[in-house]
């Protein structure tokens, strides 16, 4: 049965349709973000930058920060036009990943999204179609390719719908239609909308149709006949998310992307139309060949790194399993998991560092150290907590408090919850080290969120 | 159809491109927001100022009744209408923007501890500008405490020195102290009468609005000055049990941190449930606010939630004793219990009130020690 399906073949058009907006859409979100004046907001003015477990030599490089975004713009556009497409992926992969690694505090799904999907680009032949290199040399120049090839990218967006779909699965979301009771009202002045909003009965009809959606919008585009539906579905979803919420160029990426669920004749025509506009032709790639599955041990390693990788997508969100207590509450496995919008999570902290030998002790004004983004999110995620805490005590040791502790008096609230103390107080929390072990300095939740 | 399809999610694109990318809310919650800032300003915040005027020129007559004849009747008479002035300020303290925060209006008032070498040096001297940030723990109440209660262990000691042999410059430097207070305080409630306006129409929600301005210094009020300054430092919670009873509010006096620090919270209090200044009425405030907004916690309207943590606040506050100084230095332990009671407040104000209301902690608050 694999042999079978690794000599399927598909039409080279859906993959290079699929490269040239994603492209395109990289490039324009990396305009977006620079306009804003986000890249000196974000990774230039703070002095202090939140790093991943394990990536933390993952910083800012001062100035040279504009260097890296120009230079995934320039590789987004290589990517989009298929120009020695191989380079060009490979630093698109490495240079957006690097700009998302450098300070967790702008962590979204939908950047790791686009992480996982330029990974797997790197070991498609996307240029083999309508792309200057294709154009070029003839060589590498295929109709067909195999039909895992695109597949592959429509279960990476199967895996973001159903698990932000099991992630709704829970009571405070279909039972309390929480957080978005909270959300929804006061969130627009159209009109009819915003009297809607404020429905109580609302909250729950959007809290249940999104899970609904989620769970089966993959299906419903996966079946032709419930397809141009379930197209409408994802433009209808997306455009309200769009107006609703402040999320950015998501909602386009999701919404271009479930594109590639159509039939390669669509693909075909609209790649034709954007031939016409630069006065190209296609037919130059309708050669008739067919890019054959190829087994060297080069391929082999290749299929297995891509089977191993899709294996660890399935079950990475898994793991917040092997925790105790809420995973809404401590947040251990709820990255990288698809658990988009599940919280209207809040903090307050207030540190002490103290030097008992010497008798000096400071309250600390997060605000001299963090940007005002950085202390919202610090204030409710543990991980931010307590690397927060080591940086302190490092910048008073340098002050010449000896051995200094750091203590935290933390309250946080969530889900309509009212607050309750988040971080052990009498914990020393330079003495406690980040691990993917459980933190046990977090307070239990005193509540239980059933479901998934 | 699929071309329907194409049009349908090309307007999308135009139509959400071409809208901001919500970087700044628009809210559309159904409160009155211009209802609420006319009563702050016309029933509560300008009252008040007016109020504290009234209480500064009581103090300021009794000042040059003193100077004029300065015996102990007098100065037990100018004492009582500087602890009337004292409270009065409490009810000011909450709203440090405007004019009061270009002036630095609260500094000038109430910096303590007060240093009084430097009062001492200043008397002396006879030169001083009070504008001087160096300056701020030379005036307000926490000085006009140290030259009436402080100079001496008796009201004959202290009156003597207002007929002694530097009797001049005690005096010049009393009424230097008065007569600031004054003035500062009428520059800030003549401002409001121009000001009121700016200030009631500028009833949106953004961080710049005049609630979010308000609501944000009334808790920075609550946290830094009511809990902070007037338990938390003297109570040693912020110096890793290093206690400091030198620092309360009112220390020369002795007596009244206490009922200094019940009248804060009475105006805290007052502030949250939009109750008028000059009588029991109450109208729009954060209390009917979060109440209109169906605000609920745990069961109950978590407007209740905060009132009775207030009430929690007194219930713990009567176990103190009227001289905080002397409760820190006996038994500190009811001093912590009443701190981590407000503290509790502190946070459902600027946690849980500020997450249902939706407005941005914004305040950029400084060094503690």
């Amino acid at each position: 049965m694999f042999q079978n399906y690794f000599k399927q073949y598909t039409s080279a058009a859906t993959l290079a349709f699929f490269r040239l907006a994603f492209g395109l859409m990289m490039l324009l979100s990396l305009i977006r973000f620079a306009s804003y004046g986000w890249i000196e907001k974000f990774y230039i003015t703070p002095q202090f930058h939140f790093t991943y477990y394990g990536f933390e030599w993952v910083k800012p490089v001062g100035i040279y920060t504009y260097l890296i975004f120009i230079i995934c713009g320039i590789a987004a556009f290589m990517v989009a036009v298929g120009y020695k497409y191989k380079w060009a992926i490979v630093s698109f992969f490495l240079s957006f990943t690097y700009i998302e690694l450098m300070d967790k505090t702008t962590y979204l799904n939908h950047y790791y999204f686009i992480t996982i999907v330029s990974l797997v680009l790197c070991f498609l032949p996307a240029n083999c179609y309508f792309s200057v290199d294709a154009y070029k040399n003839d060589k590498i120049r295929f109709q067909r390719i195999p039909r895992w090839n695109t597949d592959i990218l429509k279960v990476l967006l199967a895996i973001v719908y159903i698990y932000a779909g099991l992630a709704k699965l829970n009571s405070d979301w279909l039972i309390e239609a929480m957080p978005l009771k909270m959300w929804l009202p006061d969130n627009t002045k159209i009109p009819v909308l915003s009297y809607l909003l404020n429905q109580t009965w609302v909250h729950y009809a959007f809290s249940w149709g999104g899970m609904i959606y989620d769970l089966a919008i993959v299906f419903l585009m996966l079946n032709k006949k419930t397809r141009k539906f379930g197209f409408f579905l994802i433009v209808v979803f997306h455009v309200l998310t769009r107006i609703l919420f402040p999320i950015g160029v998501f909602p386009y990426v999701m919404i271009i992307s479930s594109l590639i669920f159509f039939e390669p004749t669509l693909h075909k025509k609209i790649l034709a139309f954007v031939a016409k506009l630069f006065s190209v032709s296609l037919v130059v790639f309708e050669n008739g060949k067919d890019k054959v599955q190829q087994y060297t041990f080069f391929n082999r390693v290749q299929l297995g790194f891509l089977t191993f990788f899709m294996a660890f997508q399935l079950l990475f969100p898994f793991r917040y399993l092997c925790y105790p207590d809420e995973l809404f509450w401590t947040e251990e496995g709820y990255r990288f998991s698809w658990r988009v919008m599940l919280m209207e999570k809040a903090g307050y902290t207030e540190f002490t560092v103290s030097d008992k030998k010497n008798h000096k002790s400071i309250r600390i004004n997060n605000t001299h150290f963090l940007t005002a983004f950085q202390e919202k999110q610090m204030a409710f995620q543990p991980d931010f907590i307590l690397e927060y805490a080591h940086f302190l005590k490092e910048y008073y040791q340098k002050q010449g408090f000896e051995n200094p502790e750091v203590h935290v008096a933390s309250y946080v609230a969530l889900n309509g919850r009212l607050s309750q103390k988040y971080i052990d107080p009498s914990i020393n929390l330079a003495k406690e080290n980040e691990s993917f072990k459980h933190k046990t300095w977090i307070l239990p939740f005193n509540d239980t969120i059933k479901g998934l | 159809m699929k071309k329907i399809f194409f049009l349908i999610s090309v307007i999308a694109l135009i139509a959400a491109c071409s809208s901001s990318d919500g970087e700044t809310t628009t809210s559309n919650d159904g409160y009155d927001r211009t209802a609420l800032l006319t009563h702050w300003a016309n029933d509560i915040i300008i009252p008040s100022y007016t109020n504290y005027q009234t209480k500064l020129n009581i103090v300021a007559s009794n000042t040059t009744t003193f100077t004029t004849t300065p015996t102990e009747a007098n100065l037990v008479v100018l004492r009582a209408s500087w602890l009337e002035a004292y409270k009065a300020f409490q009810f000011v303290s909450i709203y440090g923007f405007g004019k009061a925060e270009d002036i630095y209006f609260k500094e000038k008032n109430n910096t303590y501890p007060t240093d009084a070498t430097g009062i001492n040096t200043n008397i002396i001297s006879g030169t001083y500008d009070f504008n001087l940030i160096s300056q701020f723990s030379k005036q307000g109440l926490p000085a006009l405490d140290y030259v009436l209660n402080g100079l001496g262990t008796s009201d004959a000691q202290i009156v003597a020195f207002y007929t002694g042999t530097n009797a001049a410059k005690y005096k010049k430097y009393l009424t230097d102290l008065v007569t600031t207070l004054n003035t500062n305080n009428d520059i800030v409630l003549n401002d409001w009468t121009s000001y009121k306006t700016t200030y009631i129409a500028n009833n949106g929600n953004t961080i710049t609005s005049a609630v979010s301005i308000t609501v944000n210094d009334f808790i920075k009020n609550f946290e830094k000055e009511v809990r902070a300054g007037k338990v938390g430092i003297p109570a040693g919670v912020f110096s890793g049990g290093t206690l400091y009873p030198e620092k309360v509010e009112a220390f020369y006096k002795k007596d009244v941190s206490k009922i200094l620090y019940n009248t804060a919270i009475q105006a805290s209090q007052d502030f949250f449930n939009g109750k008028n200044f000059n009588d029991a009425t109450t109208g729009p405030g954060l209390k009917e606010y979060l109440d209109n907004l169906n605000v609920v916690r745990s069961g109950q309207n978590f407007s209740d939630i905060i009132n009775n943590q207030f009430t929690a606040i007194y219930a713990s506050n009567a176990l103190l004793s009227d001289n905080f100084a002397t409760q820190i230095s006996t038994n500190n332990s009811k001093m912590i219990t009443a701190y981590d009671v407000i503290q509790q407040n502190v946070v459902y104000l600027k946690l849980d009130m500020m997450q249902a209301l939706k407005i941005t902690v914004d305040y950029v608050d400084s060094d503690g020690d």
